[in-house]
């Protein structure tokens, strides 16, 4: 084959900047880097109401994402939603009594949880439930709420 | 087996009632053609009989509708692709176009066959492929590509790639058509010689009656899907046949069609005169 | 044709004559594209000795599509930057511009775009090149040197286009994302941590990235089926050859654009 050099080179070229690509997309653009895999511990919690929180959705620690959303079902016995939250193993020193809420990323954003922790010496471990919860806030009632007391005050007056 | 063959005096090819179509067209109706060892036999017939078809049966290109290809004992139409192509190895052709590949020089395409078919090192492969390209007197167009090539020269080409493998039997496809006198007598003697020299069988399908004739020891002429006649060039050329002696001497007038076969002339013409008659109607 | 009445059915059974005379012929090329795809598949082992052939190929079908690739990636990234923070900064989301533009690209434009551009750009010039060796014998001459075609000349360039397609895809994703950030970022103002983070907190590297590229495998075997397909069964005159090149951009645009739907409802379905 002519040029048969030119042609080899070239070849390596190509496939060395498509796999510098393929790792680019994998460490800069997803959540490769940030969350570690699946070498995490997982926790539950149970919700009144999760409206919007999927799968995937982010575990934030004062601010600071720690985990993801691994599994969302519901309890038929307590018509409650169980959500399990994976969390990276880096954080494992978080105390029993810590707080999970639901919020929202700005005013119409995605859903996160955030934790809040507590006092407690005990840490938390694998499998353990997160007592201290509290939903998610529905803009609806909200809003449903805010007019009923204002009608309220109308009333009143 | 195969082997065995080779001692005893059977052709090295017969053919028995070949029947073969293409579509509704009949190209062979029933040809029985012998293709002795060692021998150039030449087919020969106007264009169009089916004389690139009838290699290409040979080579197991096309099957036949009907009727057997025998070639060293093996039936073509039966051979399992890997006997198909071990046959093959063992058959050069000559391309009618030449058929060279456009992409590589001519060095490599008479290199191509043995770097395929063989482990040969590259010195081995080198002397072999100017030991053939000599022959066809072309060493010193090694470097150029096919394009560059004229129709002869890419031919001669072709040829020596054709006898790259040392085959035991060459088809020829119109070898002498777009060559120079000079280079058609060296054709003619390189088939010759290298019948001679190396007891190639071949097959010479050509129009250049007198030429081939001088170096073939059989003839074979086709018509309109039959073998109209046969024999040594001396026979042929005492054939009482009308056909044989019209071909052979080249007359425009005959029993040999010189036109496709097609309706009456005049009613064709006829037929166009009344479109275009209808078309001043209007 | 004499028991042929002039009834007023003749032009209905004309029709149905023709229709059924097509649907056959579909079927016939049906059949023999993926009986040609088979023997290209069982060809493909043999190339480990072959590797030569598979490298050139890799330069003609891959190399040369590189620059389209990376200047059309550059310019869609830019054009979703303008875009994704012409709408989001409505709704002060701006931040979010990094993951816009990277779920767009590793989910669907870099697959797709990237497939019809090797559509045009290397599948035609297979199909032109092998329909052209089909019209001047260099495949029957490969034939009747004991050479099967199939395995030398179909499969090395079937096997450097399924190859070759992930990797430009990868590719114009990633140069779609810095051309994101170079119009988001540098032109318009977005916060330079927030677009990445955004992005990484967003993009999941095995729902979206190997998805991504498990669509662009499939379009590159899809893409590279057809184009070699017509070029070995086009009809072997210059006008058979030209045609054959139009079908195989045509044909591959929509194979593309088809399964892309089937391949995302199957991935991204069920959120
Ligand atoms: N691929 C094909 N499809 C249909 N018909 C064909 C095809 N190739 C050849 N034919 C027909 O078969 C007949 C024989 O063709 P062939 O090429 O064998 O002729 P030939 O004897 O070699 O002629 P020439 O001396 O001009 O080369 C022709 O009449 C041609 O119309
Ligand atoms: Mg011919």
């Amino acid at each position: 084959m002519f040029h048969s050099r030119t042609v080899e080179i070239w070849v390596g070229l190509f496939v060395a900047i498509g796999f510098a690509a393929l790792f680019m997309l994998a460490m800069q653009v997803s959540n490769l880097s940030t969350v570690t895999g699946d070498d995490g511990y997982e926790v539950t919690a149970r919700f009144e109401n999760i409206s919007g929180l999927k799968v995937r959705s982010a575990v934030t620690m004062a601010g600071v994402k720690i985990g993801k959303v691994s599994d969302i079902n519901f309890d038929p016995q307590t018509f409650e939603a169980v959500v399990s939250l994976r969390i990276d193993s880096r954080y494992n020193e978080i105390p029993t009594d810590t707080s999970a809420s639901i919020f929202t990323a700005g005013l119409l954003g995605e859903k996160y949880i955030g934790l809040e922790a507590g006092g407690e010496e005990e840490l938390l471990l694998a499998g353990d439930e997160l007592e201290l919860t509290q939903s998610s806030l529905i803009l609806e009632q909200l809003i449903g709420q805010f007019l009923f007391s204002k009608a309220a005050d109308g009333d009143d007056e | 087996m195969t082997y065995m063959s080779n001692v005893n005096d059977k052709p090295l090819i017969e053919i028995r009632d070949l029947h073969f179509k293409r579509g509704e067209q009949v190209i062979f109706d029933g040809v029985d053609i012998d293709i002795p060892r060692g021998k150039i036999t030449a087919i020969m017939g106007p264009s169009g009989t089916g004389k690139t078809t009838l290699l290409r049966l040979i080579g197991g290109q096309l099957r036949p509708d009907a009727g057997t290809i025998l070639v060293d004992g093996q039936e073509v139409a039966a051979l399992s692709t890997r006997e198909l192509y071990q046959l093959r190895k063992r058959m050069g052709m000559l391309f009618q176009s030449g058929a060279l590949l456009t992409d590589i020089n001519v060095y490599e395409n008479v290199a191509f066959p043995l770097r395929e078919h063989t482990e040969l090192s590259e010195s081995m492969i080198r002397s072999l492929v100017l030991v053939k390209l000599e022959a066809v007197g072309l060493r010193g167009a090694r470097h150029l590509m096919p394009s560059e090539l004229s129709g002869g020269m890419a031919r001669r080409v072709a040829l020596a790639r054709a006898i790259a493998l040392d085959p035991m039997m060459i088809l020829y496809d119109e070898p002498f058509t777009g060559q120079d006198p000079i280079s058609m007598g060296v054709l003619l003697e390189l088939i010759h010689t290298l019948n001679n020299a190396l007891g190639l069988t071949s097959i010479v399908v050509s129009h250049d009656v007198k030429e081939t004739i001088t170096i073939s020891d059989h003839i074979y002429l086709l018509s309109n899907g039959k073998v109209i006649a046969h024999g040594s060039p001396d026979e042929l050329e005492k054939s009482p046949s009308d056909w044989a002696q019209q071909f052979l001497q080249g007359l425009a007038d005959g029993p040999v069609p010189f036109h496709y076969a097609a309706n009456d002339y005049a009613e064709d013409l006829l037929v166009t005169m009344g479109k275009h008659m209808k078309g001043g109607a209007v | 044709m004499s028991e042929k009445k002039h009834s007023p059915l003749t032009p209905l059974l004309d029709w149905l004559q023709q229709l059924g005379r097509f649907c056959l012929g579909f079927f016939e090329r049906l059949g023999r594209g993926h009986l040609l795809l088979f023997h290209i598949v069982s060809g493909i082992p043999g190339l480990a000795f072959k590797w030569r052939l598979v490298v050139f190929q890799l330069y003609s079908v891959g190399v040369l599509s590189l620059l389209i690739i990376v200047v059309s990636g550059l310019f869609v990234g830019m054009v979703l930057g303008l875009q994704g923070y012409n709408t989001l900064v409505d709704f002060g989301a701006e931040e979010s511009l990094g993951t816009f533009v990277a779920l767009t690209l590793v989910r669907e434009l870099g697959p797709v775009v990237s497939a019809l551009l090797f559509a045009g750009r290397a599948g035609s010039s297979l199909t032109a090149e092998i329909g052209l060796m089909k019209a001047t014998e260099q495949l029957s001459g490969m034939e009747m040197m004991a050479v099967n075609p199939v395995k030398r000349i179909l499969a090395p360039r079937f096997l450097a286009g399924v190859l070759s397609l992930p990797l430009l895809a990868a590719i114009f994703s990633a140069i779609g994302v810095m051309g994101g950030y170079f119009v988001g970022v540098d032109l318009l103002g977005v916060d330079d941590g927030a677009y990445w983070s955004q992005m990484q907190a967003k993009v999941d590297l095995h729902d979206d990235i190997y998805n991504g590229v498990i669509k662009s495998i499939v379009f590159g075997i899809v893409v590279t089926w057809i184009a070699v397909f017509e070029g070995y069964d086009c009809t072997p005159t210059s006008e058979g050859v030209s045609r054959a090149t139009t079908r195989t951009v045509v044909h591959a645009s929509l194979a593309v654009l088809g399964l892309d739907f089937v391949l995302t409802a199957l991935m991204f379905g069920e959120g």
